[in-house]
């Protein structure tokens, strides 16, 4: 599955399961946060991303961590 | 060949008929079929097999002075001694021009013909035109270097690519510049040429949406990317044990860069071994992907492709992840490229045994 800021691309370009990342430039990170603040948030944001996996979808999908 | 010109203002232009050589496959000469696919370089004078088609198609205006064949799998093995041996054979016939295929969706041929094309230009000066499926996988390989006549993919289209190539085959061979690809009828090439148009682009902008409002028909400037739609495969029903591997379209690479991964237009992707690596850190990898503001990614690299979070799931048991780390940069990359950088990257998965996959893009 695919983790991307840029939700409006993947679904144009038909990625299945699709993940709302931070930012494009740090999808799986926020540098505003303190250093384990940073980690829950990725820690939460790839949970989400194994969930999607055990979701059915019928078409592209976007994810909200 | 004599003409006289006419003196009612119509000019009867006395043609020397173009000579064309031909370039086809054991089958489209007449050869054989898959039995045939290993016999070596060989020519006929004049047409044969597909070539009489574009005979018929060429009228007097071209002349099929020779047909040079070979069989795929014998170009596919030796390509380099294949093709020059083609390229000799082809020179024998002087020609102004050289066609090869139609290919359609034959990867081996048209892979043969661009080559041909490609080497018939390059060491003999003559011009060349090849014919295929815009999906052929020699398309992304030859379309900037070769003229590509897009065709069906089998060879039931032969009857509309064989005007289409006698067409450009006769301007080509004659020397006379082939308009853009849309007017004349071949595969854009990625080549930009500036030209003046009649009308500023905010008028034509307005004029081609009034089309498209009052249901007219238009033609777009620009037409976008075709992307394919791939089924989405049933959910998992549980991810513990899973064995899951990262894919980093944001160019984590090993700090120094050892593959040297370029940060745009990047036509390969490098796989990095993450043994030992429960943390990407600053000190031992990097970002090269040049599309974005790398400073954050940077300071820690596991912004881009979780392998921290990975390992900690992987520490508490609930899954495997896959040692190896899968690294592209998507920077400007064409959708063909990527399509089959995706394939690729694929293919390495599923022979690893990887059940699941987190791609991180930017």
């Amino acid at each position: 599955m695919l983790v991307t800021a840029i939700a409006p691309i993947a679904l144009e370009v038909g990625a299945n399961r699709i993940v709302r990342g931070q930012a494009l430039a740090h999808p799986f990170g926020d540098p505003s946060l303190a250093p384990a603040a940073e980690r829950a948030y990725r820690a939460r944001l790839v949970a989400t991303a194994l969930r999607a996996l055990t979701e059915p979808v019928t078409g592209p999908t976007v994810f909200e961590s | 060949m004599s003409g006289l010109a006419a003196h009612d203002g119509r000019e009867e232009t006395p043609a020397t008929p173009i000579r064309v050589a031909c370039y086809l496959n054991q089958f489209f000469a007449g050869i054989g079929g898959e039995e045939a696919a290993g016999v070596g370089p060989g020519c006929r004078d004049g047409a044969a097999g597909a070539a009489l088609g574009l005979q018929r198609c060429l009228g007097n205006a071209g002349q099929v002075v020779g047909t040079v064949y070979c069989g795929d799998d014998y170009l596919a093995a030796q390509p380099a001694t294949a093709v020059a041996a083609v390229t000799r054979l082809l020179a024998r016939y002087a020609p102004d021009v050289v066609v090869a295929g139609p290919a359609f969706g034959s990867g081996r041929y048209g892979l043969a013909c661009g080559q041909v094309c490609a080497a018939v230009q390059e060491q003999l000066g003559v011009p060349a035109v090849t014919a295929m499926h815009p999906d052929n996988p020699a398309v992304e390989s030859f379309r900037g270097r070769v003229v590509v006549v897009p065709t069906q993919s089998t060879a039931a289209g032969m009857p509309l690519a064989l005007p289409a190539l006698a067409r450009l085959a006769l301007k080509l061979g004659r020397g006379e510049p082939l308009d853009p690809p849309g007017a004349e009828g071949y595969l854009p090439s990625g080549c930009r040429r500036n030209e003046r148009a009649d009308a500023p682009g905010a008028a034509r902008a307005v004029d081609m949406l009034l089309r498209k409002l009052r249901g007219e028909p238009f033609a777009t400037e620009l037409p976008l990317p075709r992307y394919d739609r791939v089924p989405p495969l049933p959910p998992l029903s549980t991810t513990d044990g899973l064995r899951v591997a990262l894919v980093a379209e944001g160019g984590v690479v090993p700090r120094g860069n050892p593959d040297r991964l370029p940060s745009a237009w990047a036509t390969r992707w490098a796989r990095y071994d993450l043994a030992g690596v429960d943390d990407l850190t600053a000190d031992a990898f990097e970002t090269v992907h040049g599309g974005f503001n790398t400073s954050a990614a940077n300071r820690d690299p596991d912004r881009l492709i979780p392998v921290d979070a990975l390992r900690a799931l992987e520490a508490q048991g609930r899954l495997t992840l896959h040692p190896r780390l899968y690294s592209t940069v998507g920077n400007q990359g064409s959708v063909a490229v990527m399509r089959r950088l995706g394939a690729e990257i694929a293919a390495d998965l599923a022979a690893a045994g990887v059940e699941a996959v987190v791609v991180g893009a930017t």
